[in-house]
C-alpha cells in the first residue's frame, strides 16, 4: 500500500548505503555526496542513528544513507545493530575503507561482498596513508575484489568526483572464499596490494602514546580539563561582558523603554511583551516579558556559553582525545556499572541532554544504557542550564557553584554505585579502537560549530519565548497560586523553597534555562538558590530529552528512570535544605 | 618462546597472538578488530588498578578491558 500511496515517488529511488568500520569518514563522505550536514568527529561511534540525504545518480535522484560504523556483520552494540539491519535493503553499497588500516577494514568488505549487492569501495584517508608510508595499489585491489576502488580524502573532497563517476559501475564482487578462511584471504590480498615503508614516529603519535600512559596521561587529562574550563569561562564571560550585555543594555533597553511608555507602562499586553518593570526599569532577567527576558536569556546569558562549550567539545572530538580520556576514567566508571566510553554521553550531555541520550547507543547492554541515561538526565545539566546557574548562583560567589556542582557530582557517583548494585544485567568491559590524534580541519570544525549553534538558536529561542509566555499566562490565570498551594508540603516542607518556586519547576519541563531564570525574582536567599538549582537540574528532564529517553529506553525503563529521578531529587533536595 | 597473557606483557613488548581463551562472543568481538590467532601486536600501555590494556596492531590501536586482555594469549617476541 505504501508503495502506491507514496507521493514522492520513493518507490523508484535507488538506495545507496554508506557502510564501513567506525571512524573511517563515512559521515564526511555523506556530507560531500548529499550536501546534508551531519556531525562528524574523530572517535568511533559518532553516528549512532542513520541520516538520509539524496544525490543525483545517472540523472536520477537516489537516496543516500549514512549508516553507523560496524566492524563486522555480527553486531555487538545497538549502533551496530542499526547498521546490520540497514544492510539488507540497499541497492548499492559504498564501502568506506580506512586506507591506513586496510587489513582490518577488509574484514567487513569481504563480508559485504558475500551479500551480493552492487558495491564500490572508497579508499578513504588516502593522504594520511601516504603520510605514514602506506602505499596501496588500488588497481590491483579493484581487480582482486571485482568492484571499483576509488582513493578519496573526504575531509578535503579529493576523489569524491571520481567516486560519484564510478557509482554506475558498482557491481557485486567476484571474490569467493570460505568463511573460515576469511582472514587468510585478507592476508593474501593485503600482501599483494599494500607496501609499508618504515618511518619515524611523529609528534602526534608520541603525544598519543603519552596520553594513554597513566603516569603522563592523568596529568595531561587534568591540564586538558583545566584549560577547557578556563577557555569556556574566558570566552563565555568575555562574550557576555563585552558584546551581548552592552548590546542589550545600551541599544535594546532604551528601545524597549519607549515601547513600554507607548503601552502605558502596564497592563496585560505590556506585561506579556515587556514584563514587570523593576524600580521603573527593565530588568532583563526578572521582567519576564517576551521581548525582554525571552530574548535576553537565550542570547545574552546562554548562547555565549553554548558557543564556548561547543567550540571546545568539537575540538576535543575531532582531535581524537575522547577515547583516550575514556581509557583513563575506565576504572572509576566500572564502580558505577559502566565502562570508560560512557564518559562520552556525559560530555555530550553537558552540551545538550538530547545527543547525550542518543550517544548511549555506543554502549553494549541494557544495564549500561539505563544507568548512563539515568545518571546523565539527573546529574548532568545542559549548557543552557549551566550558563544560567553560573549567571545566578555565581553572582553570589564561587562557594555556591561548588555546592551545586559538587552535589551533582556526589549524586552521580552515589546513585551510580547504587544503580550498579540494583540493576540486573551485564556490564561488559571496554573494548574500543583508539584513533590517531588528528589536527582538526578548520572547515569541518566550523561547520560542526555552525550546526550546533544554529540548532541551539532554532530550538532555544522559540521554546524560551513559549516558556516565558506560559509563565505569564499561568500567573494571570492564578494556576501557579493554585498548584503552589497543593504542592506546598513538598516545595516548602521538604525543600524549604517559597511556594512560587513551583512555577519554575513547571516551566523547567519546557526549558530549564528559563526555569533557572525564574528563580531570580523570588528573592531566594543564598542557600535556597543552591537547593533550587540542584533540584531544577535533577527533578525531571526537559521535554526534548524526555521524548528521546522514552524512545531509547522503552516505556518500562523510562518509568523506572523517572521514579528514580523524582525520589533522588526529594532526598537530595531535602538533605541539602536540612544541611544548609 | 615465552607464552603469556596480554596483561602480563610489559609496555613495548611485542608478540603474536596464539589463542583467545574465551567464548564465541569474546572471540567474535576481538576478531572483528583483527585480534585473532596469528595477529602481531605490540603492547602500548596499561592503566593502574587492573585498568584497560592498550595494544597496537599495524596502524590500529585498541584498548581492551583487563578481564578480556587476560584471555588473550601471546607468544612473546624475543
Amino acid at each position: 500500500m505504501r508503495r502506491l500511496s507514496d507521493p514522492r515517488g520513493r518507490v523508484n529511488m535507488k538506495k545507496i548505503l554508506l557502510m564501513g568500520n567506525p571512524n573511517v569518514g563515512k559521515s564526511v563522505i555523506f556530507s560531500r555526496l548529499t550536501g546534508v550536514r551531519v556531525i562528524a568527529s574523530n572517535y568511533p561511534g559518532t553516528t549512532v542513528g542513520y541520516t538520509r540525504g539524496t544525490m543525483k545518480l545517472s540523472g536520477e535522484k537516489a537516496e543516500v544513507v549514512d549508516v553507523p560504523g560496524t566492524y563486522s556483520l555480527n553486531p555487538t552494540c545497538k549502533a551496530e545493530e542499526v547498521a546490520v539491519e540497514m544492510c539488507g535493503d540497499g541497492d548499492l553499497v559504498i564501502n568506506v575503507v580506512d586506507a591506513t588500516n586496510l587489513e582490518r577494514n577488509l574484514n567487513l568488505t569481504l563480508q559485504l561482498l558475500k551479500k551480493d549487492v552492487p558495491m564500490v569501495v572508497a579508499l578513504n584517508m588516502w593522504d594520511e596513508a601516504k603520510h605514514i608510508g602506506v602505499t596501496i595499489d588500488e588497481n590491483k585491489l579493484e581487480h582482486l575484489l571485482g568492484v571499483p576502488v576509488v582513493p578519496t580524502v573526504a575531509v578535503t573532497g579529493e576523489g569524491i568526483k571520481d567516486l560519484v563517476q564510478q557509482l554506475p559501475q558498482a557491481r557485486p564482487g567476484r571474490l569467493t572464499y570460505d568463511d573460515e578462511e576469511r582472514w587468510h584471504e585478507i592476508g593474501r590480498i593485503v600482501e599483494q596490494v599494500q607496501q609499508v615503508t618504515h618511518r619515524h614516529h611523529t609528534f602526534l603519535e608520541r603525544l598519543g602514546d603519552a596520553s594513554i600512559n597513566p603516569i603522563s596521561g592523568i596529568p595531561i587529562a587534568l591540564v586538558a580539563l583545566g584549560v577547557t574550563f578556563s577557555i569556556i569561562r574566558f570566552l563565555g564571560e568575555g562574550l557576555i561582558g563585552y558584546i551581548f550585555e552592552p548590546i542589550f543594555e545600551n541599544m535594546w533597553a532604551p528601545l524597549m523603554m519607549k515601547l513600554s511608555a507607548i503601552l502605558g507602562s502596564g497592563g496585560f499586553l505590556h506585561d506579556i511583551l515587556i514584563g514587570k518593570l523593576v524600580a521603573g526599569e527593565i530588568d532583563f532577567v526578572e521582567s519576564m516579558g517576551l521581548l525582554t527576558t525571552g530574548l535576553f536569556v537565550p542570547l545574552a546569558m546562554v548562547l555565549p556559553y553554548v558557543f564556548a562549550f561547543y567550540l571546545i567539545l568539537s575540538f576535543l572530538e575531532d582531535s581524537g582525545y575522547l577515547p583516550r580520556l575514556a581509557i583513563l576514567v575506565d576504572n572509576i566508571m566500572h564502580r558505577i556499572g559502566l565502562h570508560g566510553l560512557a564518559i562520552i554521553p556525559m560530555l555530550l550531555g553537558l552540551g545538550c541532554n538530547v545527543p547525550g541520550a542518543m550517544s548511549t547507543r555506543i554502549l553494549e547492554t541494557r544495564k549500561e544504557r539505563f544507568i548512563s541515561t539515568t545518571l546523565m538526565a539527573i546529574c548532568v545539566p545542559c549548557a543552557a542550564q549551566l550558563a544560567m546557574i553560573v549567571g545566578l548562583v555565581g553572582r553570589a560567589g564561587v562557594r555556591g557553584l561548588i555546592q551545586v556542582f559538587g552535589t551533582l557530582a556526589l549524586v552521580w557517583i552515589t546513585l551510580g554505585y547504587l544503580l550498579n548494585r540494583l540493576i540486573r544485567g551485564e556490564s561488559p568491559e571496554i573494548f574500543v579502537e583508539i584513533p590517531p590524534y588528528r589536527l582538526p580541519y578548520l572547515a569541518g570544525l566550523s561547520k560542526k560549530m555552525w550546526m550546533r549553534v544554529s540548532r541551539f538558536l532554532r530550538e532555544a529561542i522559540p521554546f524560551v519565548i513559549l516558556g516565558v509566555l506560559i509563565v505569564n499566562v499561568l500567573y494571570t490565570l492564578k494556576v501557579i497560586d493554585f498548584v503552589g498551594k497543593i504542592t506546598a508540603p513538598v516545595i516548602t516542607g521538604i525543600l524549604g523553597l517559597p511556594r512560587e518556586a513551583v512555577a519554575a519547576l513547571m516551566v523547567g519541563f519546557l526549558r530549564k534555562d528559563v526555569a533557572v531564570g525564574m528563580l531570580s525574582p523570588l528573592g531566594l536567599d543564598f542557600n535556597q538558590l543552591v537547593v533550587a538549582s540542584v533540584v531544577l537540574a535533577m527533578y525531571f528532564p526537559c521535554v526534548a530529552t524526555f521524548v528521546v529517553m522514552a524512545k531509547e529506553l522503552g516505556l518500562r525503563d523510562m518509568v523506572l528512570s523517572m521514579m528514580i529521578m523524582i525520589a533522588a531529587t526529594l532526598v537530595v533536595g531535602g538533605v541539602l535544605n536540612w544541611l544548609l | 618462546m615465552e607464552r603469556v597473557n596480554l596483561t602480563m606483557m610489559k609496555s613495548g613488548d611485542r608478540g603474536t597472538v596464539t589463542e583467545i581463551n574465551g567464548g564465541q562472543r569474546v572471540k567474535a568481538r576481538l576478531g572483528a578488530l583483527g585480534i585473532r590467532p596469528g595477529a602481531k601486536i605490540t603492547k602500548k600501555s596499561s592503566q593502574l588498578l587492573r585498568g584497560p590494556v592498550t595494544i597496537g596492531m599495524g596502524n590500529t590501536q585498541a584498548a581492551i578491558g583487563f578481564g578480556m586482555a587476560k584471555k588473550i594469549i601471546v607468544d612473546l617476541e624475543q
